[in-house]
């Protein structure tokens, strides 16, 4: 009974569950893919910090996976789990956006893909931890605790790199260059987002576009770095399932033992 | 173990010692801890650069194996306590190098050493990890093994290095339950996840037994180690409390240990069991292991590749520091 209250009165569960569900997996998925990437680097970072503060960034993003879907799950009502969602899915029905999927390559972009997407996250949770959902406003507010570290330590990367050497300079710039056209996407709604903005649960992303303009502009301004002329929304559609052809190669990787042995438990 | 076969630069036992030594080895046996500024014979502390970096090297190559499953850890639990448990390993391998650097020898010396070959890691980390029961199965025994070392290394002579263990050992206690749990999930799976566990063990149990070394009951070296407290048991005292440890272990998991003359010995109070391969540990050493080139190509690759990283970062601190004084010139 208490239970039965405490969802009726999360705007979550109340009448159309569909776009809350399709919502929930848009962070989740980004999250979870993020993280993955982020995981890529275990081992093999530049020096010793690095690879433990790049793990710690990767078990962050897979805990918030954790609790983004297994919210979306239990708004689903199908009997889903997070594990579900995250193995049994195939590309199309994943909702990251397509900035978090592209491969890691050198740490120059990681740091900045990091960056951009930091920038973002936090503004999203800030917005969050006062939604009218108590269970989105409860992960947020523990999510933003360690993405606030994230965006500080990003930034300072970004900083330090981007006015550091003519070499690591111009690997910033050719990084940011080339996710630039990528990251309109976070800005990117449509009527779920619609939905959850007039049920008060999330703000529709673009109202977070001027708040992550001016701290990109503040980092990229200390790292001597040139903010691209190129259009921000050039690479849209991972929200809706369509993909860059990045995604089936990870999905292929990290679903391939639930895939292969469809009835064992872990 | 993570440092196998630490050749000594000690005298041997039965030379003279000069009074200093004397001295110094008195306060060994009296237990008492041997800190940074005191003074120490030169061979005891090129025995400990080298104990601690090939201990310190073990960590960061250990990073590798496991860190091959993380993109395909099969729930995102199961993913996160991997990527929790290979970032400690960094984080243990962190805390040997500062313990290295109190006795003069910088990081970057210690991985110019290892990535030219100079300087080894433990041979287990040369051995593949095919199914994802070797996670369960490195978790379970070859943290297991390294726990048999490094507990009596709390109390070794040298007050950094044991301070050092006692982080590490916490940690590593909770890597081994981390991967019983797995070999429990997959003993107790479908057919082919408990065909999974036992090929995991079959392939794990000879190359753990190989952590230790091979007997060095004979061995000069361990004796002068030994007398150092660098050392605290022989090879094969921990290889036997690890069998006798681990065989009960796989028995409760219903996995064969790969060892038809394995039984137990009432007289002694422990297992019989049958000696691993030691020419193919010695291959191992010499650079012919099934993964020996991927590892070290991989920590080369990763400090080649980031040479740019690190040189960045050095050029902002310049920078900053150049900056900093300027503006205390002009005040
Ligand atoms: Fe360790
Ligand atoms: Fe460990």
């Amino acid at each position: 009974m208490a239970l039965d209250e405490e969802l009726q009165a999360d705007p979550l569960f109340a009448g159309q569950s569909g776009a809350a569900f399709e919502w929930l997996c848009r962070i989740g998925d980004s999250t979870l893919i993020l993280g993955h990437r982020v995981s890529e680097w275990c081992g093999h970072a530049p020096v010793l910090e690095e690879d433990i503060a790049l793990a710690n960034t990767a078990l962050d993003l897979i805990g918030h996976t954790q609790m983004w879907l297994g919210l979306a799950a239990e708004v689903e009502g199908q009997g889903r789990s997070a594990d579900d969602l995250a193995y049994r899915r195939d590309a199309m029905a994943f909702r990251n956006i397509k900035l978090v999927e592209l491969p890691k390559g050198d740490m120059g972009l990681t740091v900045m893909r990091g960056f951009l997407f930091d920038a973002f996250h936090f503004e999203l949770l800030t917005r969050l931890t006062a939604s009218k959902s108590p269970r989105v406003a409860e992960i947020a507010a523990k999510a933003l605790k360690e993405v606030s570290y994230h965006l500080e330590r990003s930034s300072d990367l970004v900083v330090r790199l981007g006015d550091g050497s003519a070499e690591s300079h111009r690997r910033m710039q050719a990084a940011l260059d080339h996710l630039w056209p990528y990251c309109g996407e976070m800005f990117w709604g449509d009527a779920v987002d619609d939905a959850m903005d007039a049920a008060d649960i999330a703000p529709h992303p673009a109202e977070l576009r001027d708040a992550w303009d001016a701290a990109v502009q503040d980092v990229l301004g200390e790292a001597t770095l040139q903010r691209p002329e190129t259009r921000l929304d050039v690479h849209l559609g991972g929200k809706t399932g369509r993909h860059t052809e990045h995604l089936g190669y990870v999905l292929a990787e990290m679903q391939f033992l639930p895939r292969a042995y469809p009835d064992a438990s872990w | 173990m993570y440092a196998q076969m630490v050749t000594s630069e000690g005298k041997a036992p039965g030379e003279d010692l000069s009074p200093e030594e004397q001295a110094f080895q008195d306060r060994i046996d009296a237990g008492e801890r041997i800190e940074p500024r005191d003074w120490m014979p030169e061979g005891y502390r090129k025995t400990l650069v080298r104990q601690i970096g090939q201990h310190a090297h073990s960590e960061i190559v250990g990073q590798l194996p496991e860190g091959n499953w993380i993109t395909r850890a099969p729930t995102l639990e199961r993913k996160a306590i991997l990527i929790a448990k290979v970032q400690d390993e960094a984080g243990h391998g962190l805390y040997l190098y500062s313990a290295a650097e109190t006795l003069g020898v910088s990081r970057d010396e210690l991985l110019e050493k290892l990535h030219t070959g100079r300087m080894k890691y433990s041979s287990i980390f040369n051995y593949p990890t095919l199914n994802w029961a070797d996670i369960g199965a490195v978790g379970w025994l070859v943290d297991g093994a390294a726990i048999m070392n490094q507990v009596p290394l709390q109390r070794t002579s040298y007050g950094p290095y044991a301070r050092a263990m006692v982080r590490i050992c916490k940690e590593e206690s909770f890597h081994q339950r981390q991967g019983y749990s797995i070999m429990m999930k997959m003993a107790q799976g479908t057919a082919a996840q408990k065909a999974m566990a036992q090929d995991a063990l079959d392939r794990f149990w000879y190359p753990s037994l190989m952590m230790f070394g091979p007997s060095d009951a004979e061995s000069v070296h361990s004796a002068q180690n030994m007398a150092w407290k660098i050392k605290i048991n022989t090879n094969d005292e921990l290889r036997q409390k690890f069998v006798d440890q681990t065989v009960p272990q796989a028995e409760f998991l219903g996995l064969t240990v790969p060892d038809e003359t394995l039984a137990w010995n009432d007289e002694k109070g422990g297992y019989d069991f049958a000696e691993p391969d030691w020419e193919e540990f010695f291959e191992v050493l010499r650079g012919n292991g099934p993964c020996n080139e991927e590892r070290l190509g991989a920590r080369v690759a990763a400090w080649e590749e980031g040479a740019w990283f690190r040189d960045g970062l050095s050029a902002y601190a310049d920078k900053a520091e150049a900056r900093r004084n300027a503006q205390v010139a002009a005040e």
